[in-house]
């Protein structure tokens, strides 16, 4: 029952969707109240609906209802609790449910804590936004329906692909759907905007709060799936410029820009049109996102089973949102413009620095994305664009980012002076030269990788520090006063440092790991030993082990340093007995310094055992910088001009001011 | 003033995106010898025999059942598309979904007639193929849907 009930609440849900898509918009431009006023409850219906519908499928999950085809696919009685709840998105159908259940909470969240937003526009943000729920609702029900039932349930399921039997992967999509769908709600922002053809700081202080929302998430769920290749593929590696990497990557880059050109919209009213064109691309870029992930047209390492027909249909949904509103906001854009004027050495123009730098690193990625779709339509020529391309052609845009940073961001509004801002800055340029060359002198010559790494690396970190202890300064003297005043910063300047610091840290991570990784591969014996930087290993011993639902040889492998034992280390090989996957673990000793990542390979008809060894230098400073990243965004996040007072005080003067004049 | 100002501004910032662009594409054409790697089947690979030791390209194809010799940390194996097969060599620990028979995308170059293979892919689907097999084995007649 539970399934067609869930069935009946999509349906529903659909329906209801698609009149909250023209009602609310009908009735603010005609001014009636009552049409208006469907907007809310519409939205909050549509996500009890969804909700109802969620909790149904991970129903039939958690209580293994073979019945249903989906949880047959791709569940086992067997599997562990934790993967049978979180196998519900570990498909295509369920993740899709996921997506769509996101995307009515962004909805019912801003019909109900949006009471700050005017009535007419509040109606035409949750119109736009119940137009995209209306066709993923959709294709939910037409090309994706979780609930399908089959004719002869199983005795049991094919259950869930190893690979995504891990927490790393548990948790990726539902951070990388919260940040690929928050993007949904800026775009509907955007639309509503042109149609009002009204963009102001008020505008941005709605928009940015969501805008951070998905960014954060989006960090976090790109973090973790670069974690999980790490550790899970067992290649060594952690990015790999796949498609699907790159279609979440090339939002962020977007969505990174855009949460920088709110703040100019915001303080200085300037650079609207371009926010809402950048709005408008950070939703396109997450919906290519999805239609690259899901239609299969580029080779990927992950991707799902794929299948044409879906394809087109989320490519309709692309061409009538990009479509619709790019036209939308050829109509309209033009008349947003400003009053405010900015010089060439401007907190504003670093800020436009920042739009460019991420605007072409994106564009980068984007080309390399596709370029085997265009040549192979084109020239009918089958190739891949792989990792040395984008090393080549996007890190210096990013490294440029990062050298003008620092600056950038001290830099005064209206109008500054970069002489006088890199003055402030010499004890951070001379210690960032300091760490280079202390990085230099360390590798004893070589490559300038790693050095520059530290420079950059160094020069953001304390950069981000020095800004805010100088902006301290320059009111007050002594350690207390200091102390206070850090007390009293607005968290959304803590929020831009530790975002900004969470860059560097990266930063450093991967060009370390780049530069100074050391690999060793061998054949090898139970009882053999070798070093590898400095590391002593000896294999000890492999053994049969038993786990829930595989079986594995692990091995055991003894790391030490100067005779000192530093860490053990269990690589296994597993073997998943239903789907009877062979599946590699790695295993890793996680340091500050250094990750050691042992990788146990075949067993040689000789008996020995082929070991793969890597030590990876800083390794967990690129995760550790991320997470810094997006402790930044929820630090901002909690910024009080976000909460609802502040905001809905200036609307209301506005609006009195409007309506008196 | 301020109206001429913003005239200016305007005009300086699509010169700097013009100029951005125009490096990006720069760079996109540089990193484009070295980042593209063109799909080969062993037949189209037959066909180039002036193929030059230094371009990193992708094999693709079925492993050839019976080929796999495993020789310490070495992995030698052949890629068959029905018509013709290419000697593979790869250092390394195997995906594990590799299996004789089964589809394969290698990546690295081709040295004195056999290909060594810097990067053996694979995917987490197990009914997975790569498109590009899929088309080679077409073109030659050799495709068997599997379910």
């Amino acid at each position: 029952m539970t399934a067609e009930l869930s069935h009946f609440s999509v349906l529903v849900a659909l329906l209801l969707a698609g009149a909250a898509s023209i009602v609310p918009l009908v009735g603010a431009s005609m001014r009636w109240t009552p049409w208006m006023r469907f907007a809310a409850p519409a939205a909050i219906l549509q996500f009890a609906l969804v909700a109802i519908a969620f909790g149904g499928l991970t129903h039939a999950f958690v209580t293994s209802d073979f019945s249903v085809r989906l949880v047959a696919d791709n569940s086992h009685s067997m599997k562990p609790m934790l993967y049978k709840v979180t196998g519900v998105w570990g498909n295509h159908e369920g993740s899709m449910l996921l997506w769509v259940l996101i995307l009515v909470s962004y909805g019912a969240l801003v019909a109900r804590f949006g009471n700050n937003l005017p009535l007419a526009f509040k109606a035409r943000v949750l119109s736009v936004q119940s137009m995209i729920s209306t066709a993923f609702l959709a294709f939910l029900v037409f090309t994706s329906n979780p609930f399908a039932r089959t004719a002869l349930p199983p005795i049991d399921g094919n259950d869930l692909n190893p690979l995504l039997q891990d927490p790393g992967l548990a948790f990726h999509p539902p951070f990388l759907y919260v940040g690929y769908v928050g993007l949904s709600l800026t775009f509907s922002f955007a639309v509503a905007a042109l149609i009002e053809g009204r963009v102001d700081a008020a505008w941005a202080r709605w928009v940015r709060p969501w805008t951070l929302v998905a960014w954060t998430s989006l960090t976090i769920g790109i973090a973790m799936g670069s974690w999980w290749a790490y550790y899970e593929l067992g290649w060594g590696g952690w990015w790999f410029w796949d498609p699907v990497e790159n279609a979440s990557f090339i939002p962020w880059l977007v969505a990174t820009a855009l949460l920088h050109s709110a703040v100019v919209v915001e303080k200085r009213d300037a650079l609207k049109s371009w926010t809402v064109l950048l709005a408008i691309l950070a939703f396109a870029f997450s919906l290519t996102g999805t239609f690259i992930v899901r239609s299969g047209v580029l080779t990927s390492v992950h991707a799902f089973a794929n299948d044409p027909q879906r394809g087109v249909f989320i490519l309709a949904i692309f061409a009538a949102a990009t479509g619709g509103s790019l036209l939308l906001y050829a109509m309209r854009a033009r008349g947003l413009g400003t009053d405010s004027v900015f010089a060439v050495a401007s907190r504003e123009a670093g800020l436009v620095v920042n739009n460019l730098l991420l605007s072409v690193a994106a564009f980068v990625v984007l080309f390399g994305t596709l370029w085997p779709l265009v040549a192979e339509f084109v020239w009918g020529k089958k190739l891949s664009v792989g990792a040395p391309f984008f090393d080549l052609a996007f890190t210096p845009f990013f490294v440029l980012l990062a050298v003008v940073l620092p600056v950038a961001a001290a830099l005064p509004w209206k109008r500054g002076s970069v002489g006088r801002s890199l003055y402030m800055f010499r004890g951070v340029l001379a210690l960032a030269f300091a760490a280079g060359v202390l990085a230099w002198s360390l590798q004893s010559g070589g490559r300038m990788l790693a050095p520059f790494g530290a420079m950059l690396a160094t020069w953001l970190v304390f950069g981000a520090g020095w800004e805010v202890l100088a902006r301290l300064r320059r009111r007050r003297r002594g350690f207390r006063a200091t102390v206070a005043g850090l007390r009293s910063l607005p968290r959304g300047d803590w929020g831009k440092a530790l975002a900004h610091a969470g860059l560097g840290i990266a930063i450093f991570g991967i060009s370390a790991i780049t530069a100074w990784e050391q690999e060793d591969i061998r054949a090898m014996s139970p009882g053999g030993q070798y070093s590898l930087s400095g590391y002593d290993f000896r294999l000890l011993n492999v053994n049969a082990v038993a786990g829930a639902n595989y079986s594995s040889d692990m091995g055991t492998v003894l790391a030490s340093r100067n005779g000192q034992p530093v860490a053990v280390l269990h690589p296994e090989r597993r073997i998943y007995f239903v789907q009877g996957m062979q599946t590699t673990e790695a295993a890793i000793d996680v340091g500050l310094t250094r990750d050691l990542y042992v990788v146990l390979g075949d067993r040689q008809d000789d008996g020995e055992w082929v070991v793969r060894t890597y030590v990876k230098p800083f390794a967990s400073w690129i995760w550790l910088g991320a997470a810094v990243m997006a402790f930044g965004g929820i630090v901002s996040l909690s910024d009080r001009r976000y909460r609802l007072g502040i905001a809905n005080r200036r609307r209301a003067r506005q609006v009195t001011g409007v309506e008196a004049g | 003033m301020p109206a001429g100002t913003r005239k200016r501004r305007r005009i300086q910032l699509i010169c700097a995106a013009v100029v951005l662009l125009a490096l990006a594409t720069v760079m996109i054409g540089y990193a484009a010898r070295e980042g593209i790697a063109y799909f080969r089947s062993p037949s189209e690979v037959v066909g180039l025999p002036d193929l030059g030791e230094r371009e990193v390209f992708r094999l693709g194809g079925l492993v050839e059942s019976g080929s796999l010799v495993k020789e310490g940390r070495v992995v030698r194996f052949r890629v068959t598309d029905g018509s013709h097969s290419l000697p593979v060599a790869y250092t390394g620990i195997l995906p594990d979904l590799f299996r004789e028979g089964q589809g394969v995308v290698a990546t690295g170059r081709l040295v004195s007639g056999e290909f060594i293979a810097t990067e053996i892919l694979a995917k987490h689907d197990e009914n997975y193929m790569p498109k590009e097999v899929i088309e080679i084995l077409k073109e030659e007649g050799l495709f068997k849907p599997t379910n």
